[in-house]
């Protein structure tokens, strides 16, 4: 067998490739044979390493150097000057962008610093299309444990201990699920794993699973001994074809080494994983939602109770945890629920992962623990806005969220501070936004796509969403009242209490939370006709100043409308009637006399 | 066929597997272990660095000593390849000349295990900034 003294893992997950990092696994694979190093060094491709901002990335052991924005042509520099010589490739490290020194390893970057990683374990560190490198990593150990050492109940108990709550957003004590369900008695239940990751932003599901598909197969399967079920469901969107390959792989994988399937680990339990596909529909999220979808029917909700525990799919109880939720579960049996209940906050355990984008310098995917403030995630792990601008808001929680401003930055992240700070967790979408976004622009935004994927079977979130809308549209485009913001909060309100699922019973939050921090901007369109950000293009004009406008024709010329007019060699105007705001004219001056009022 | 039908089979095939990726657990926490480069410029491998990484690779594992073992540039002792630099855990990195399989087998044996300084040190006296 060949001992590798070196391995070069590469991200595999969806980010990366699109920015070709399988040419960059096949370059360097090409360039060790070339030298004659590959029985020395291996190429792992791996899932997501989170820092999704600077990738591809490539990420040397044993030195740990990381390398970014790696191109399928470094290569041949990786292999000659590190692999072979030793030396760091220093134009591929990351450089810290406050002292411009370029950092190697990866665990001093700012990125990683604050991280605890559990539920992203294995991504970026083991290669998911090998169920070998996630059984070296103490993968089935749990479900090992629990089906040969444990009662259902004693790993219930565990579970309950651990304090681990709900990660798809609702954040219900995922041990007490797991008894209720236990408790109805029924010849079948199913264990449903939610992977409808819908939250605009939110990639973290995913991710989970282009990484490390293994950990949600083993939570499963001792979720499914817990509650006496032997099958498994993953609802996964069609549109994440990486995830269900990799998915599909680590099922077949696990099926071969008999862990699942018939007499796991030699114990008289049974079990089996399905994959039911959906076709993106955000409501489809919602557990009712999501089980009508796989039965076949319409992706609506209905009214609970009766709860899935009781009567889920196909009527039978039905145990439905997110993909999160699952990867944190082998990791609880396997180093105590005492270990994990002491990260944290008092009611809420562990890590979140969050999915950082938005006018942030890191975008990407990171795992902190419960309690870590706002601004340690936005300005020490994200590195601070893009641009040096200006913080504005943060967007938690998807469309079902809120925007927290700055005076919420030194709140400690968990699911009680978020809900009083006026959003939620959610899945963990955060959306980062500076002094150029306009807030009644992101409300409308939300809106926009709750009215698109409201399912419409109830009418105050088919109908009143779409009011909600219009009356925002009404606003951004400069014809709104002090009228219409009454009206937005009332019937944000009636919205809220009068809805069938938690679609329209979140969806005027990002309504109630805008009008909550930013009052001011939303009275400065109506009453003043005024975007301060400069995105409401109705409330835009283009000015041209006479003073350095030298004449020149050069917008005029650019122009599509013909809207501006002057003589050569004189100041030229713009006609605000014919001017369609386009920009065209301040990107051709070159005299900066154009001005956006 | 790898069918795993019990809880011993699985710690099994676990111990088989944890050389794969045992490297890239011990990356996380280096400073903890035994810390070697070897000096892999030109003159290095000319004189037989390949080598004397191989053998120290092999032989760490072999007499169980939890070692990460990685090549660097030139360490500059071109008189005295190939060099490799020793670091133990909190202590200060040494650098070894001249070095050999046999040379390599008493470094692990003396230095590494016991931490006895033996001949072939090469005096360190610059400063790294």
């Amino acid at each position: 067998m060949a001992k590798f003294n070196m391995h070069l893992l590469v991200c595999g997950g969806t980010g990366c490739r699109a920015s070709q990092s399988e040419a960059i696994v096949e370059s360097l694979n090409k360039r060790l044979a070339e030298n004659g190093l590959e029985n020395e060094t291996k190429v792992v491709t791996t899932g997501c390493f989170g820092f999704c901002e600077k990738g591809p990335i490539v990420n040397v052991l044993p030195d740990n150097t990381f390398y970014v924005s790696v191109k399928p042509e470094d290569a041949s520099d990786i292999v000659a000057e590190h692999v072979i010589k030793g030396r760091k490739v220093e134009r591929l490290l990351f450089s810290d962008p406050e002292t411009e020194e370029s950092v190697s390893d990866s665990r001093h970057m700012g990125f990683y610093k604050k991280q605890i990683r559990i539920a992203l374990r294995n991504c970026g560190f083991i290669d998911p299309e090998n169920i070998e490198e996630y059984i070296a990593r103490d993968g089935y150990l749990a479900l090992a444990n629990c089906l040969t050492e444990m009662t259902p109940q004693q790993v219930i108990e565990m579970m309950k201990k651990s304090g681990l709550r709900g990660r798809g957003g609702g954040g219900f004590p995922t041990g007490l699920k797991w008894e209720l369900t236990a408790k109805v008695p029924s010849d079948v239940k199913y264990v449903i794993c939610n992977a409808d990751e819908g939250d605009p932003g939110a990639f973290m599901d995913r991710s989970v699973l282009e990484g490390d598909p293994h950990s949600v197969i083993e939570a499963m399967a001792i979720n499914g001994y817990c509650i006496g079920s032997n099958h498994g469901l993953v609802y996964i969107r069609a549109e994440y074809p990486l995830a269900i390959q990799r998915l599909k792989t680590a099922l077949d994988q696990a099926r071969e080494y008999g862990l699942l399937g018939k007499n796991i680990f030699g114990s008289n339990f049974d079990f089996d994983i399905e994959l039911r596909y959906g076709a993106g529909a955000f409501v489809c999220g919602e557990e009712t939602a999501l089980i009508h979808s796989m039965e076949g029917m319409r992706g609506e909700p209905t009214f609970k109770p009766p709860f899935p525990s009781e009567c889920g799919y196909l009527g039978k109880p039905s145990n439905v945890n997110n993909v999160e939720t699952y990867a944190n579960v082998p990791v609880i049996i396997n180093k105590g629920p005492e270990w994990f209940a002491s990260i944290g906050t008092e009611t809420s355990k562990g890590t979140k992962v969050f999915a950082l984008a938005g006018k942030i310098n890191n975008v990407g995917l990171i795992e902190v623990p419960m309690g870590t403030t706002l601004r340690e995630v936005i300005f020490e792990i994200g590195g601070g806005i893009k641009d040096g601008k200006e913080f504005k808001a943060v967007q938690t929680g998807g469309p079902s969220g809120g925007c927290l401003t700055a005076r919420h930055l030194d709140t400690p992240i968990d699911y009680d501070n978020l809900i009083e700070a006026g959003s939620m967790m959610g899945s963990g979408g955060m959306i980062v936004m500076d002094e150029d976004d306009c807030m009644v622009s992101i409300a409308q935004y939300y809106l926009e796509f709750t009215v698109e994927e409201s399912c419409g079977k109830c009418s105050p979130c088919r109908i009143g969403n779409k009011r909600l809308y219009e009356i925002l549209q009404k606003i951004t485009k400069g014809e709104g009242t002090m009228d219409d913001l009454e009206k937005l909060k009332n019937l944000s309100q009636v919205i809220k209490d009068t809805s069938l699922c938690g679609l329209g019973q979140t969806s005027p939050n990002p309504i109630l939370s805008t009008l909550d921090n930013f009052w001011d901007e939303y009275v400065e369109h109506v009453t003043e006709k005024k975007c301060r950000a400069g995105v409401c293009k109705s409330m835009m004009r283009y000015i041209i100043e006479p003073e350095p406008c030298v004449g020149c024709t050069a917008c005029a010329r650019a122009c599509p409308v013909n809207a501006i007019s002057g003589e050569r060699k004189q100041a030229h105007t713009i006609n605000q009637e014919i001017c369609i705001k386009c920009g065209a004219c301040m990107e051709k001056c070159k005299f900066n006399a154009i001005f956006i009022k | 066929m790898n069918r795993i039908n019990s809880l011993a089979d699985l710690r099994k095939i676990k111990d088989d597997l944890q050389a794969k990726i045992h490297l890239r657990e011990k990356s996380l926490e280096p400073e903890k272990l035994v810390q070697i480069k070897v000096g892999m410029a030109t003159s290095g491998i000319a004189s037989g660095a390949k080598e004397v990484m191989s053998f120290l690779i092999e032989e760490l594992e072999k007499r169980n000593i939890e070692a990460v073992v990685t090549q660097t540039g030139d360490l500059g002792y071109c008189f005295a390849e190939p060099t490799i630099e020793v670091t133990l855990p909190g202590q200060q990195a040494v650098v070894f000349g001249s070095v050999d399989t046999r040379k390599a087998d008493e470094i692990i044996e003396k230095y590494i295990k016991n931490g006895e300084m033996i001949d072939g040190i090469l005096p360190t006296n610059f400063e790294i900034i």
